[in-house]
C-alpha cells in the first residue's frame, strides 16, 4: 500500500498570553488507502491534527513538521492556491454537527453543487445531477425533495448525510471525518456510519477518523492511533486493542462498559502526569 | 495552617488574584481588580476615561482654571479676535467674550445634563425592565408594549416637541431627553433579568422567603448592573449630541449660558471669515462625545471579555 | 401521492396560512398600539402640557373671536379623552389643523417638503450602504490590521461628532472656500420657476424631463448635504457590518467551506456576508429612519427645504400645530421603518420563515 499521506513531527503550537502552548506535539504516521482511527479526549490534539492536515487550523496558529505530504505533494511549503485546489477535490473532511456546518441560508442542493462547480468545469444542469445522484448514493430517499430544503429543515442524521454528501461530490481520495457522529443519536450513528463504510469502500479512499469513542473507532477502522495532550501514545491494529500496551489505552479499554460484566466498583482513569510528557 | 511550612506572606496583587478568597469582600475587590486590568490593556478605553476625568476636573475647577469671565466680554476692544491672540487662547466671540473660558463654564452644563439624564433615565429603566423580566404576563406584556412604543420614536424630534411646548431652558431639555432615553435600558435590564430569573440562587432566596420586591431589588437589579453601565456610557455621547442639538435650535441653555450648541449657533453667523467661533464648541463637544463613546467601549469589552473576541 | 399524504398536506397548508393570519394580525396589532401610543405623546405635549393650548396653537395676538372659534374647534371644553378621540380621528385623515405661519393646512405644508427630506435621506442612505458595507466587509476580514484601525476610527469620530458642527465645517469648505457645491436650497434660483417636480425628488424629475442642466444643479445642491449623511449612515454600517461579518467568520460553516476549497472571496461575500445580509437589511433601515431624524438639523444648516426645516422654523415661530403635525408624520415614517425591519429580518432569514 503506498503511503497516501505522510506526515512526520507534526507540531501545532498557538500563542496565548501565557506564553506557546502546543496542542499537538509531534505526531507521526502514515496512511495508505485504509482506515486509520485517531482517538482521544478532549483537548488531546485530535481534531487539530486533522486540521492541521486540511490546512485549516486558525490564521494564529502555527504549524510544523518534518514532513507533511499527500501523494508527494509537500503541503506545508505548497502555495495556498494548490493547498485549496486539494481541499474538496483530492482531500476532504467532515465535520461535527450539521447544524452549525451547513450554511443556514443556503440550500442543501446549492451548497453540494458549489462543491463541484468549485473543482470541475461543468455546466449547472449537470452539477445537478451528480449532487441528485451523491444525495442517493447516501441513501436519502428523496433526493429531489431535500435538493431545495435548507439545513435547518432536516433532521441531524439528514444533515449529516447531506455533508457527507457535500464534500464526498467531487471525488476525493482521503477523508478525514473529525467526530462526524458525536452529534447524532445513537441509532442515527449505525446509520450514518454504514454509509460512510460503503462509499469509502466503493471509492477505495483513504479514512482518518477522529473520535473519542473507542468501541466505535476500533469497530470501524483497521488501525488504531491514541492521542494524550497532544502526543501519539500507542499505535496499534483495531483488532489488537485487548492487548493495548500504554496504561492510558488500557485504560480506556477497561473504562468501556461490558454488559454482564461486574460493575463495582466502576474502572476510573488514573491519570499519571508522565503520560503528559 | 502548619508551623513546618510557613508561606510568605502574599503581596497585595497575589492577595486580590488568589482564587479562595477568605471574604466577600476579598472576592469582590478581586473581581473589580481583574477588570480593571482587563480595561486598562486597553489604551483606548484609558483615554477615553482620562478625557471624562479632565471633564470633571474642568468642571469642578471652572473658578480658577478659566482665565477670563464666560459671561462678560470686553466688547470694545477685543471683539472676535482670532485664537492665539494676546490673553486669549482661543479667540473671542462677537461679544468679546474669551471662548477658552466660555468653553470652560460650559463644560458644566454638559456635565449636569449628562448625569441628570443617566440619573433619571437609567433607574427608571432599570425598575421596568427588572420587574416586567421578573413578573411575567401580563405586567410584562403592558410593559414592554409600553417601552418598545418608547423605543419607536424618533428620539430628537421628540425632545424637540416637547421642549417647544415646556418651553427653552436647560432643565426642559434635560427632561426632554431623559424621557426618551430610558427604553434601551429597560430592555436591557429585562433580558438580564429573564436570564437570571431561573437560575438557582434566585429559587434559593425564594424559599427563604423572600418577597418578590426583596428578589428584584436585592438580587436581579445588581446583576443588571455591569450591562446597564455600559450602555449608559454609550448612550452618553449620543446624548451630548442630542443635548448640543437642541442648543444649536435655541432649546436648550439660553444666552448668556455658555452651553456648546448654542455657542455653535451663534458663531454660525460669522462662520466665514471668523471661523474659530463656531469651531471650537464643535472640538469640545467632539472630544468629550468620543471620550464616552471610548470609555463605553472599553467598559463593554473589560466586563464581557467575549464581545471582544478573544 | 397516497390519500392521507393529500390530507396531511392541506391540512399543514390550512395550519401554515393560519399561522401567516396569526403573524399579520399580531403585527397590525403592535403598528396600532405603537401610533396610538405616538400620539398619546404629541396629544400630551399639544393640549397637556401648555398652560392655553389655544395661545400654544394661535400665537399671543389673535383676535379674540378666532381664539374662541378654535377653542370650540379643538374642543377644549370636552372631557380629555373626548378630546384624544378627536385627536386621533382627525390625525388619522390627515388634519393636522392649520399653520399659523403659512395659514395652509399643515398637510398641505408636510406634502410640499416631505420629498425634499425622503430624497436627501435615500441618498445619504444610499452612500452610507454602498461605502459603509464594504469598509465593513474588509475590517472584518482584516481584523486587527490597519485597514481595520482606520474603519474603526472613522466609524468612532461620526459616532462623536455633532452633525451640525461637521454641517457648517463641510459648508466652510466645500463651498464658501472651494467653491465645489451650491448651497443654500434644492435648486438654483434660477431654475426655480422653470422646474416644474413631478415626483418632488429633483433628482429623478431632471432625468426624466432629460434636463441635464438642472439635473447637474440639483446635484450640485444635494451632494454635500447627501455626502454628510451618507457619512454618518456609513458610521454606523460599517461598524455594525463589522460585528456582523465577525461573528459569521467565526462559525463552522464557514470552516466547511473552506474545507470544500472555495475561493476566500466566495466564502467572504457568498457565505458570511449572506448570512449577514440578515441582520444587515435591518441595520440599513434603522440608518435610514436616524437619517430622517437628523434631518431636523441638518436641514437647518443646509437651508434645505424640506420636513425638519419647516418643524425648526415652526418651532421659532411657536407654531404648535406645525411642529405637532411634523412630529407625527417622522414619528409615524420612524415607526414604520422600525416594525418594517423587524419584518424583514423575520422574511428574510429562512430559520424563521418556515416557522
Amino acid at each position: 500500500m503506498s503511503a497516501l499521506l505522510t506526515v512526520e513531527d507534526l507540531r501545532v503550537c498557538y500563542p496565548t498570553r501565557t506564553g506557546m502552548v502546543e496542542a499537538v506535539r509531534g505526531v507521526s504516521f502514515a496512511l495508505g488507502r485504509e482506515r486509520l482511527g485517531i482517538v482521544g479526549e478532549s483537548g488531546s490534539g485530535k481534531s487539530q491534527t486533522g486540521r492541521a492536515i486540511m490546512g485549516l487550523t486558525p490564521p494564529q496558529a502555527q504549524v510544523t513538521a518534518k514532513t507533511l505530504s499527500f501523494d508527494g505533494i509537500d503541503l506545508l511549503s505548497a502555495p495556498p492556491k494548490l493547498r485549496r485546489s486539494l481541499r474538496g477535490k483530492r482531500i476532504a473532511m467532515i465535520l461535527q454537527d450539521p447544524k452549525y456546518s451547513l450554511n443556514p441560508v443556503m440550500s442543501i442542493g446549492r451548497q453540494i453543487v458549489e462543491t463541484l462547480r468549485e473543482h470541475e468545469d461543468v455546466s449547472g444542469a449537470e452539477a445537478r445531477e451528480r449532487a441528485l445522484e451523491m444525495l442517493a448514493a447516501v441513501q436519502i430517499r428523496d433526493p429531489k425533495r431535500v435538493f431545495g430544503l435548507y439545513p435547518h429543515e432536516v433532521s441531524g442524521g439528514m444533515g449529516q448525510r447531506a455533508m457527507i454528501a457535500m464534500m464526498l461530490v467531487a471525488g476525493p481520495e482521503l477523508l478525514i471525518a473529525d467526530e462526524p457522529t458525536s452529534a447524532l443519536d445513537v441509532t442515527v450513528q449505525l446509520e450514518v456510519l454504514s454509509i460512510l463504510d460503503k462509499l469509502v469502500a466503493e471509492r477505495g479512499m483513504g479514512l482518518i477518523f477522529v473520535s473519542h469513542d473507542l468501541r466505535l473507532v476500533s469497530s470501524f477502522c483497521d488501525r488504531v492511533l491514541v492521542m494524550y495532550a497532544g502526543r501519539i501514545v500507542e499505535e496499534l491494529a483495531a483488532s489488537d486493542l485487548a492487548n493495548a500496551k500504554h496504561p492510558y489505552t488500557q485504560g480506556l479499554f477497561n473504562c468501556m462498559p461490558v454488559i454482564g460484566a461486574d460493575r463495582h466498583p466502576l474502572p476510573v482513569l488514573d491519570r499519571k502526569p508522565e503520560w503528559a510528557l | 495552617m502548619s508551623l513546618a511550612t510557613e508561606t510568605p506572606p502574599m503581596t497585595r496583587r497575589e492577595w486580590l488574584l488568589s482564587d479562595r478568597p477568605q471574604s466577600r469582600l476579598q472576592a469582590r475587590l478581586g473581581r473589580a481588580y481583574m477588570t480593571w486590568r482587563r480595561f486598562s490593556a486597553n489604551r483606548l478605553a484609558v483615554v477615553g476615561l482620562l478625557i471624562l476625568l479632565a471633564l470633571v476636573l474642568v468642571a469642578a475647577f471652572a473658578d480658577y482654571i478659566a482665565p477670563h469671565s464666560p459671561f462678560i466680554g470686553n466688547l470694545a476692544g477685543a471683539r472676535l479676535l482670532p485664537p492665539g491672540s494676546e490673553g486669549y487662547l482661543l479667540g473671542t466671540d462677537d461679544q468679546g467674550r474669551d471662548i477658552l473660558s466660555r468653553l470652560i463654564y460650559g463644560s458644566r452644563l454638559t456635565l449636569m445634563v449628562v448625569a441628570l439624564v443617566a440619573i433619571i433615565a437609567a433607574p427608571v429603566g432599570l425598575i421596568v425592565g427588572a420587574v416586567a423580566g421578573y413578573a411575567g404576563g401580563w405586567i410584562d406584556a403592558i410593559l414592554m408594549r409600553v417601552t418598545d412604543i418608547f423605543l419607536a420614536f424618533p428620539k430628537l424630534v421628540l425632545a424637540l416637541a416637547f421642549v417647544a411646548a415646556l418651553g427653552p431652558g436647560i432643565e426642559n431639555a434635560v427632561i426632554a431627553i431623559a424621557i426618551t432615553s430610558w427604553p434601551p435600558y429597560a430592555r436591557i435590564a429585562r433580558a438580564e433579568t429573564l436570564t437570571v430569573r431561573n437560575s438557582d440562587y434566585i429559587a434559593a432566596v425564594r424559599l427563604m422567603g423572600a418577597s418578590p420586591m426583596r428578589i428584584v431589588f436585592r438580587h436581579v437589579m445588581p446583576m443588571c448592573l455591569s450591562s446597564l453601565i455600559v450602555r449608559v456610557t454609550l448612550d452618553m455621547a449620543g446624548i451630548i449630541l442630542t443635548a448640543a442639538g437642541l442648543g444649536f435650535l435655541g432649546l436648550g441653555a439660553q444666552p448668556p449660558l455658555p452651553e456648546w450648541g448654542a455657542m455653535i449657533a451663534s458663531g454660525r453667523r460669522f462662520i466665514l471669515d471668523h471661523w474659530w467661533v463656531a469651531t471650537m464648541p464643535g472640538i469640545a463637544i467632539l472630544i468629550v462625545s468620543l471620550g464616552f463613546n471610548l470609555l463605553g467601549d472599553g467598559l463593554r469589552d473589560a466586563l464581557d471579555p467575549r464581545e471582544s473576541g478573544q | 401521492m397516497s390519500l392521507s399524504a393529500i390530507e396531511r398536506g392541506s391540512g399543514r397548508r390550512r395550519a401554515r396560512s393560519r399561522k401567516i393570519v396569526a403573524t399579520a394580525l399580531q403585527f397590525l396589532i403592535v403598528v396600532a398600539t405603537t401610533y396610538i401610543g405616538l400620539l398619546a405623546v404629541t396629544f400630551f405635549i399639544g393640549r397637556v402640557i401648555p398652560i392655553d393650548p389655544v395661545l400654544a396653537v394661535l400665537g399671543d395676538r389673535a383676535p379674540a373671536h378666532v381664539v374662541e372659534r378654535t377653542r370650540e374647534a379643538m374642543g377644549l371644553n370636552l372631557p380629555l379623552y373626548q378630546q384624544f378621540f378627536i385627536y386621533v380621528r382627525q390625525a388619522l385623515s390627515g388634519d393636522f389643523g392649520v399653520s399659523v405661519l403659512t395659514t395652509n393646512p399643515v398637510m398641505t405644508d408636510i406634502r410640499r417638503v416631505f420629498p425634499a427630506t425622503i430624497e436627501l435621506a435615500t441618498l445619504g442612505t444610499l452612500i452610507g450602504a454602498l461605502i459603509g458595507v464594504p469598509l465593513g466587509v474588509l475590517a472584518a476580514v482584516k481584523r486587527g490590521s490597519i485597514a481595520d484601525q482606520i474603519v474603526r476610527v472613522i466609524g468612532l469620530v461620526g459616532y462623536s461628532v455633532p452633525i451640525f458642527w461637521l454641517a457648517l465645517l463641510a459648508l466652510l469648505v466645500f463651498y464658501a472656500r472651494l467653491q465645489w457645491v451650491a448651497y443654500p436650497g434644492r435648486i438654483d434660483i434660477v431654475y426655480e420657476y422653470t422646474f416644474t417636480p413631478i415626483t418632488g425628488f429633483y433628482l429623478v424629475d431632471a432625468l426624466w424631463q432629460r434636463q441635464w442642466d438642472v439635473f447637474r444643479d440639483a446635484f450640485r445642491h444635494i451632494i454635500l448635504p447627501a455626502s454628510l449623511l451618507g457619512y454618518f449612515s456609513l458610521a454606523y454600517i460599517s461598524r455594525m457590518t463589522r460585528s456582523f461579518m465577525l461573528n459569521e467568520l467565526q462559525q463552522e460553516y464557514i470552516v466547511a467551506a473552506r474545507a470544500k476549497g472555495l475561493s476566500e472571496a466566495r466564502i467572504i461575500w457568498g457565505h458570511a456576508l449572506r448570512n449577514a445580509a440578515v441582520p444587515l437589511v435591518t441595520v440599513i433601515a434603522l440608518s435610514y429612519a436616524g437619517l430622517l431624524e437628523g434631518s431636523v438639523l441638518t436641514e437647518t444648516v443646509f437651508a434645505w427645504p424640506g420636513l425638519g426645516l419647516y418643524i425648526t422654523n415652526s418651532l421659532q415661530n411657536a407654531d404648535m400645530n406645525a411642529v405637532l403635525g411634523g412630529t407625527i408624520i417622522i414619528g409615524s415614517v420612524f415607526i414604520g421603518i422600525n416594525l418594517l425591519s423587524d419584518l424583514l429580518y423575520r422574511t428574510l432569514d429562512p430559520r424563521t420563515r418556515a416557522r
